[in-house]
């Protein structure tokens, strides 16, 4: 592997980003929104955090898969992918590249909430630690789904129903004790609850199995995807 | 001698269908050459296999000295410009050359030596979405050349251009054929192809059934062998062309009559319609 391309692909995702709204928003939105309802809403009922955690979780379930399908999507309809395929580009560096980027950029998103919520110290370590876990679960579905699409529409798709049930799952199940019981199986309620206790961490073994359970589920997902139809 | 391009028998199924038929092919070092045919015949799929984005039923294809289908060890010694060209609609028409100058591993002054080639240095911050048909041609060629590739294939390079773009983009893979680099262009072009190219194949439904340089192949299905002489009075005459009409040509020439004469040698289409009994578009 070639650290050069995974940095040039890298450098090409910051510069089109900025140029790209749809992916742009994604970084924005819920962060924003975190924000906005943190400080607009103070109601002595809602636990601390309340709309910082709820907006975590959905974060997680939300923009780093919708981010990547759109990226890898595009990239195969616009036939740039190929392109760089053929100058030398190794697939395994441009998902790096790309992931990265995705991966970086959601974090900074993640920061962001963090210190919304007055996460300090250890709190806030731990609170991106599982923001970060959660990501890549996350990245690892969208990575599958734009490696499965043909182009944006297909990716749309086929993202759109799954980042429903990602990212509303962990909110739905705070309203609805049935619903909780079946989100218990999706990493995103997973991450909600770790956050949710960020105070006095402790990780339990259901955790740890639901998300990396999704996370191998995702890889298992990309490897019949990434050999059915390639990257280019 | 060792050939840029060698294909034995290659062989291409999808399913049921056999696109290609065995084809044999040899391109030398530094020549352009053209790969001619209808839509549909093939021409694309045989790049696809030499560029190693397809691996082929049957057969075998060796690209400088390499097995097509380990194509990644040389991809850098290859320059590409497909049908669909690829561009970042989004980035400037300079990140897009500078995105694969980083790939390549070539000097930032090669970004714009090559904007400078095709005449896009004035544009060079103009997004690539703006550009107009012609312009994302050149840019795309830019990137191809950019990195001064061994060898160069073009896919229908000037298809659905204006021939003042079309000619400028004739005039660059030239100057690339000049450089040394080997190019291999398809298209169903057939003034493009007799003004480039050192050799071309024509491909008919999987199969290339005429190979030669342009002027040769030509003269090959000249069975006419036929003198037109217009008048200026507007009559149209037809002379065998051997020394029985010579006469007569010499009486209309002291006369001032000729206003055109022409030999009847068929062109690259008419040797394909000939052969195939189809025509190229």
């Amino acid at each position: 592997m070639e650290m050069r391309n995974v940095a040039v692909i890298f450098q090409k995702q910051i510069k089109d980003t900025f140029k790209n709204k749809e992916i742009l928003i994604q970084f924005v939105l819920f962060p924003l929104m975190a924000f906005i309802m943190e400080k607009l809403i103070q109601v002595e009922e809602l636990p601390q955090n309340y709309f910082v955690n709820m907006f975590a979780s959905m974060f997680v379930g939300m923009a780093p898969l919708v981010s990547i399908a759109a990226v890898i999507s595009e990239e195969k309809e616009k036939n740039t992918l190929r392109v760089l395929m053929m100058s030398g580009v190794k697939p395994s560096e441009y998902l790096l590249g790309v992931g990265s980027y995705i991966w970086i950029a959601c974090m900074v998103g993640a920061l962001a909430m963090g210190m919304t919520g007055n996460y300090k110290g250890r709190e806030l370590v731990v609170f991106l630690v599982v923001m970060g876990v959660g990501i890549l679960a996350s990245m690892l579905i969208g990575a599958a789904i734009g490696t499965l699409s043909r182009n944006q529409m297909m990716a749309t798709s086929l993202t759109v129903p799954v980042m429903m049930v990602f990212a509303f799952l962990p909110m739905l199940a705070g309203f609805n004790e049935n619903i909780k019981k079946i989100a218990k199986v999706a990493y995103s309620e997973q991450v909600g609850i770790l956050i949710g206790r960020v105070g006095a961490f402790h990780v339990g073994f259901e955790n740890v199995f639901v998300i990396v359970g999704n996370m191998l589920i995702a890889v298992l997902v990309f490897r019949y995807a990434y050999r059915k139809c390639g990257l280019a | 001698m060792e050939y840029a391009i060698e294909m034995n028998h290659i062989v291409q199924r999808f399913g049921e269908k056999e696109v290609l038929r065995g084809i044999d092919l040899k391109v030398q070092r530094g020549e352009i050459f053209g790969l001619l045919g209808p839509s549909g015949a093939g021409k694309t799929t045989l790049i696809k296999i030499l560029t190693g984005q397809l691996c082929q039923t049957d057969g075998e294809a060796v690209l400088l000295g390499s097995d097509t289908k380990h194509a990644q060890k040389i991809h850098q010694k290859l320059g590409m410009m497909m049908d669909n060209f690829g561009l970042y609609e989004r980035l400037s028409v300079n990140d897009n050359l500078k995105l694969f100058a980083g790939v390549y591993g070539v000097s930032r002054k090669k970004v714009d030596e090559a904007l400078k080639k095709v005449g896009l240095i004035e544009d060079k911050k103009c997004p690539a979405m703006k550009l107009s048909k012609g312009m994302r041609s050149r840019l795309s060629l830019a990137r191809a050349v950019m990195a001064e590739p061994e060898v160069l294939f073009l896919d229908e390079p000037t298809s659905g251009l204006d021939p003042v773009t079309a000619s400028e983009i004739h005039q660059l893979i030239q100057q690339e054929q000049k450089r040394g680099a080997t190019v291999f262009l398809t298209t169903h072009n057939m003034e493009e192809a007799h003004k480039l190219c050192n050799h071309v194949a024509l491909l008919n439904d999987g199969m290339i059934v005429e190979y030669g340089e342009p002027e040769e192949v030509c003269r090959r299905y000249n069975h006419q062998n036929k003198l037109q002489i217009r008048l200026y009075d507007g009559k149209q005459i037809e002379l065998p062309n051997n020394k029985e009409a010579a006469d007569r040509i010499k009486e209309y020439l002291e006369e001032e009559a000729v206003e055109t004469i022409h030999s009847t040698e068929p062109s690259l289409e008419t040797v394909f319609m000939e052969l195939t009994g189809r025509s190229f578009e």
